[in-house]
C-alpha cells in the first residue's frame, strides 16, 4: 500500500508462440500461473479479475480439450465467452479469417483465441486487429499454451528446468506441440532430445532452434537418462501418406511402454498433450502409471491459460514483427 | 524492494522501531478486549505483502499475551482489485494462503496503511469467495484518511492527517532495511 509494487509485463499484445518469448517472459506466465493453480482448490473458482472483457474463441480446427481449456480459463477470470463453432458461423458462406475478425472487432471483443489449419495465421490476425489474439494451434507452427502448460507442469514436479533431459517422441516434423516446447525448453535451460522415425524427425532439427537439441532415431539412446519422456500424438493419416508403414510397426519402434520407460530415469515423467491413442504411442500401462502426469496437464493447463489472459489484457499494444530472416527460417521448416 | 526517500523536500519520521512495537503492543491489546483470552477460533489474514509482516508480529504479541498461537492467513488481493488494467505497471499476483477453513470463524483483517478503502474492499470480496466468516475486523498501522469507500477500521495504530499527494512509507526489517513508518510530503516539494 505504502510503495510503488513491481511489476513486469509482456511486450506484444499477442500471443503468437514462444519462439519470440525472453526466457523472462516465460518465466512471467509460468509465475503467474501458479496462484491462479491454488483457485481450484476452493469451492468458488472464479475470480473478478476480467468482468466485462469478452473472449471469442475461432477455432476453424476441431478441438476439445484446447477449446474446453480456454473456456474455462476466460470464465474463471469472469470474462465472457463466445464461441464460434466454424460450422455454424459465416466461415461456411466463405467469409475470409480477416472479415471474421474485423467483425468480431466491431462487436469490441477483447481477446481472440484462434485455431487454424494455416502456419501464421494468428500473425496476420493479430496485425489486423486491436483485440488481444491468442495462438491456440496454428499449422505446423506452434501450439504456444500447451508449451506453456507443459512448462509449467514439469517445472512444478521436477523443482527446476536447467539441465534437465527431456525426450519428445513422436511426428516431430508436423507437431505444433513440439515447436513450442523445443522453444520454450531450450530456452529456460532445458536439454530437448527428438526421437522418432526418420521420416518424422528431419535432422535439421538439431541445428533450426539453436544449441541444446540433439536427434536420434534410436529409442534406447533417446531415453538414456531422461527426466520427460514426452509422447506425441501420432496423426494416424501419416500412415496414408507413407511416412510409416504399419501402426504395429510404429509401437514396435516408437510406442512409450513399460519396458522402454525402464530405460529412461526412475523418476521420468511421462507426459502427452492429448488425445492420446492407446497401444499405438502410449501403452496404458504407462499413460495410467504412477510416472504419468497427462491429468495434471489438463489441470495445469486451465491454469497457464489464466495467466496468459490476465498478462495479455495488461501488456503492452506493441505487435510483435518477425525480422525477415526468422521468417525465412520458419518456412524452412 | 529499496525505498527512496531522497526526492521530496520533507520526510517526517511518523513512528520509529519502539513506536511500531508500542503500536504492535496496543493492536494486539485491543483484539484481546473484543475476542478475549481465550480466542478459541479467531484468525488472522495479513494483506500482501507488509500486511502479511504486521500479521505475523500481531500473532506474535497475541501468543506472550494468551499463550495461544492464533492462525495467520495470507492474502493476496490482485485478482480482485478495481484497477488491475488501469495502472502501467501490472501488479504480480502472489500467493494467497488460508491454512484454515474460514467458515464461521471471527477474523482480523489486517493491512499496514488504510487510505481509499479500495484495498479492504478488495480483501473483503476475496474473503467472502472463500466461505463465509463468523465476522470480519479490521487493523491498520496507520489510518492516513481520504476514503473513497465507506470502509472504517475496528483498529487502529496511529491515525495521521495527510493530503491525497502525500506517501506514507511504512518499512519493516523482514523486507525494508529498518522499522519505521515515514510521511515524505509532496506539497513541500511543488513550493520549490
Amino acid at each position: 500500500m505504502g510503495g510503488k509494487e513491481e511489476g513486469m509485463r509482456l511486450r506484444y499484445k499477442d500471443l503468437l508462440g514462444l519462439a519470440h518469448l525472453t526466457s523472462e517472459e516465460i518465466e512471467l506466465i509460468l509465475h503467474t500461473a501458479a496462484p491462479f493453480k491454488k483457485l481450484f482448490t476452493r469451492s468458488i473458482k472464479k475470480v473478478p479479475t476480467l468482468r466485462g472483457k469478452t473472449v471469442a474463441m475461432l477455432f476453424y480446427e476441431p478441438s476439445t480439450r484446447t477449446r474446453t481449456s480456454f473456456e474455462l480459463a476466460a470464465t474463471r477470470l469472469s470474462a465472457d465467452v463466445l464461441s464460434l463453432a466454424v460450422a455454424s458461423s459465416s466461415v461456411q458462406k466463405g467469409e475470409s479469417l480477416m472479415d471474421t475478425a474485423l467483425n468480431l472487432e466491431a462487436m469490441k471483443v477483447d481477446f481472440i483465441v484462434l485455431r487454424h489449419s494455416v502456419s501464421g495465421a494468428p500473425e496476420l490476425l493479430a496485425r489486423g486487429v486491436r483485440a488481444h489474439v491468442v495462438n491456440a494451434g496454428d499449422g505446423n507452427h506452434e501450439h504456444p499454451t500447451q508449451g506453456l502448460l507443459d512448462l509449467f507442469t514439469i517445472r512444478e514436479k521436477k523443482k527446476k528446468m536447467q539441465g534437465l533431459t527431456v525426450t519428445i517422441i513422436g511426428d516431430i516434423l508436423h507437431s505444433r506441440v513440439a515447436r513450442s516446447n523445443i522453444w520454450g525448453l531450450t530456452k529456460l535451460g532445458a536439454r530437448v532430445r527428438l526421437c522418432g522415425p526418420a521420416t518424422l524427425v528431419p535432422a535439421d532439427m538439431r541445428t533450426a532452434f539453436g544449441n541444446g537439441v540433439e536427434v536420434t532415431y534410436n529409442m534406447k539412446e533417446a531415453l538414456d537418462g531422461a527426466d520427460v519422456a514426452y509422447v506425441l500424438r501420432l496423426q494416424l493419416e501419416r500412415q496414408q501418406e507413407n511416412l510409416f508403414p504399419s501402426l504395429r510397426e510404429y509401437h514396435e519402434f516408437y510406442g512409450l511402454d513399460a519396458k522402454k520407460l525402464s530405460w529412461a530415469k526412475k523418476d521420468c515423467l511421462v507426459m502427452h498433450p492429448g488425445p492420446m491413442n492407446r497401444g499405438v504411442e502410449i501403452d496404458s500401462v504407462v499413460a495410467d502409471g504412477p510416472q504419468s502426469v497427462i491429468l495434471e496437464q489438463v489441470t495445469n493447463g486451465i491454469a497457464v491459460r489464466m495467466a496468459v489472459l490476465y498478462l495479455l489484457a495488461g501488456s503492452s499494444s506493441t505487435l510483435y514483427v518477425p525480422a525477415p530472416e526468422k521468417a525465412v527460417e520458419r518456412k524452412a521448416l | 524492494m529499496s525505498r527512496t526517500v531522497s526526492a521530496p523536500a520533507l520526510d517526517k519520521l511518523l513512528l520509529d522501531a519502539a513506536g511500531i512495537i508500542a503500536k504492535i503492543q496496543a493492536l494486539s491489546e485491543a483484539i484481546v478486549k473484543e475476542f478475549g483470552k481465550r480466542p478459541a477460533t479467531l484468525a488472522l489474514v495479513g494483506i500482501q505483502t507488509r500486511g502479511v509482516i504486521l500479521a505475523r508480529r500481531v500473532a506474535d504479541q497475541l501468543r506472550k499475551i494468551t499463550g495461544q498461537q492464533i492462525p495467520v492467513g495470507v492474502l493476496d488481493i490482485t485478482l480482485y482489485r478495481d484497477d488491475v488494467h488501469a495502472i502501467a505497471d501490472q501488479p504480480e499476483v502472489k500467493e494467497t494462503d488460508l491454512p484454515f477453513d474460514i467458515e464461521d470463524r471471527p477474523l482480523v483483517l489486517i493491512d499496514d496503511v488504510l487510505f481509499t478503502g479500495r484495498t479492504v474492499r478488495s480483501a473483503m470480496n476475496a474473503l467472502i469467495d472463500y466461505g463465509r466468516p463468523q465476522c470480519i475486523r479490521l487493523a491498520v498501522l496507520v489510518d492516513r484518511g481520504h476514503r473513497e469507500l465507506p470502509i472504517g477500521a475496528d483498529y487502529i495504530g496511529l491515525t495521521v492527517k495527510t493530503t491525497p499527494e502525500d506517501v506514507i512509507d511504512v518499512n519493516f526489517k523482514e523486507t525494508d532495511e529498518e522499522d519505521s513508518v515515514r510521511v515524505r510530503k509532496w506539497e513541500a516539494k511543488k513550493k520549490e
